[in-house]
């Protein structure tokens, strides 16, 4: 079997994009009405469900710290969400991810407006396509602001890619798979704070520039989405006549 | 209080509001970073250019506890000598059989759940609350006390002060043109009780459809012609907005 040919004679991606562009992007907020906070975010065929219950009790009180709420992250994939079966048990990756979602959104969320109790932030990816962890970032932020928790910033994630030795942005997992660096950022555009940066792959000191500024550059477009989203939840509202 | 001059405008978190030199009159909901003031949640910003102040309507969250507010609340737990209930704050409350009965309690010799039991239903105000402990609430005070007849509408807690309207307005005219007794407690739980069925569907809807329209201007003369709509539609008055 000869090599994945992930960019063609034209120059655009295996998909059909360009090597700047990102996948068609849906978000939904308030998807859910049993939590306090939920979100629905799409990257192409990536599919992320967050929702977000408190703030609260909780009964194991030792966790509770007397000055601020402590954030709680679960990242986890549904059985159907891969080509093969994903066991539901949670894989060292899952936890792995759960922990930087978590980092990735404790710098904006005001923590100390609840002290002694617990934020639960729960992201279910329905269909991966890669990108889940930058996507469930965003939706799990959008999640966040839907129930009413204050923070000084959405955070949105996107990730850039390198193929071809061309750097690419919001990979899909054929890109992820068979590419040459994967890099996953996630953004508070306003406050201007970088809260996620992994690196998978080799990029030079050059290309790790350019990838970055080409990261910050889908962040907005995706983060100008975020915010459209949560004011057309209101602004949609029609007086009933 | 903001002069009706203030500027409304709909912001989300890390959307700038303004620059300058403001009184912040809600620092839960606004911050102010590198000289900008910077919302905090999804909400309505009142921005008032005369006095210099910044308020905030957040349109999402949850309630939380203050000294003084009359709250609903649903006993979950029956201690020794108290009671906890689900006020729906972050936290639940403290209700003391002290309090409650207004006379010490002995517990070897009396079960409190003959008094109030989980599930019932209290109306109580917020006597203590502070970052360091749980909101503990007191019965004693007029029209406080264990609910024992009418209905509970939940609505979010931030939309309360919608149902309530500027100066009672909003209240008084669900009162006056439903009949109903209406009990708004802080805590986004209303407790009404009607003269008929009728009248309870109308104030219903009419509550739900604030909470939905909180954001947008006008709603108490909506919410008037709506009631009298929907009297006219159930036969209750004359097609001309008279009481029959």
């Amino acid at each position: 079997m000869g090599r994945v040919k992930l960019l063609r004679e034209d120059g655009l991606r295996h998909d059909g994009r360009k090597p700047d562009e990102l996948r068609p992007i849906r978000m939904q907020v308030g998807v859910l009405n049993k939590a306090s906070g939920s979100a629905l975010v799409e990257y192409g065929a990536t599919k992320v469900l967050a929702a977000v219950h408190g703030p609260r009790e909780i009964p194991q009180k030792h966790l509770l710290l007397p000055n601020r709420a402590i954030l709680r992250c679960r990242y986890h994939m549904l059985t159907f969400s891969t080509h093969e079966r994903k066991s539901p048990a949670p894989s060292r990756r899952e936890i792995e991810l759960s922990k930087v979602i978590r980092e990735a959104l404790e710098p904006v969320v005001m923590a100390e407006v609840f002290p002694r109790t617990a934020i639960d932030i729960f992201i279910e990816v329905i269909n991966a396509d890669g990108g889940t962890r930058t996507a469930s970032v965003t939706a799990a932020s959008l999640a966040l602001a839907d129930a009413g928790i204050p923070m000084r910033d959405l955070v949105v994630g996107v990730a850039v890619g390198k193929v071809d030795g061309v750097l690419v942005l919001d990979i899909d997992e054929v890109e992820d798979m068979y590419g040459e660096a994967d890099m996953p950022v996630a953004v508070a555009p306003s406050l201007g704070l970088v809260t996620l940066l992994q690196l998978n792959g080799v990029l030079t000191r050059e290309e790790f520039d350019e990838a970055l500024k080409l990261a910050l550059k889908g962040a907005q477009v995706i983060y100008n989405i975020a915010r459209e989203t949560l004011k057309s939840r209101y602004l949609g509202v029609k007086v009933e006549e | 209080m903001s002069s009706k001059e203030a500027r409304r405008v709909l912001v989300v978190p890390g959307e700038v509001i303004c620059e300058g030199e403001f009184k912040v009159l809600s620092p839960n909901y606004i911050v102010k970073v590198d000289g900008k003031y910077v919302a905090t949640a999804i909400g309505l910003a009142q921005i008032n250019d005369d006095s210099r102040e910044l308020s905030f309507i957040p349109l999402e969250g949850c309630y939380v506890p203050q000294v003084d507010d009359i709250v609903i609340g649903y006993v979950v737990d029956v201690g020794l000598t108290y009671w906890e209930v689900d006020i729906r704050a972050p936290f639940t409350a403290t209700l003391y059989a002290v309090d409650f009965l207004g006379r010490p309690v002995n517990p070897a010799k009396e079960d409190l759940s003959s008094y109030l039991s989980t599930g019932d239903t209290v109306i109580a105000k917020v006597e203590v609350f502070d970052r360091s402990r749980g909101p503990i609430i007191t019965t004693k005070g007029k029209g406080l006390g264990k609910v024992i007849q009418g209905t509970i509408v939940e609505i979010s807690p931030v939309k309360v002060a919608r149902v309530i309207g500027r100066r009672g307005s909003m209240h008084q005219l669900l009162r006056s043109e439903t009949g109903c007794d209406i009990t708004v407690a802080r805590n986004g739980r209303i407790l009404i009780s009607c003269p008929n069925k009728e009248l309870e569907d109308i104030l219903i809807m009419a509550i739900l459809k604030i909470e939905r329209e909180a954001h947008i201007p006008g709603l108490t003369d909506r919410i008037k012609e709506f009631i009298i709509r929907e009297k006219v539609k159930r036969g209750l008055i004359s097609g001309e907005g008279k009481a029959t």
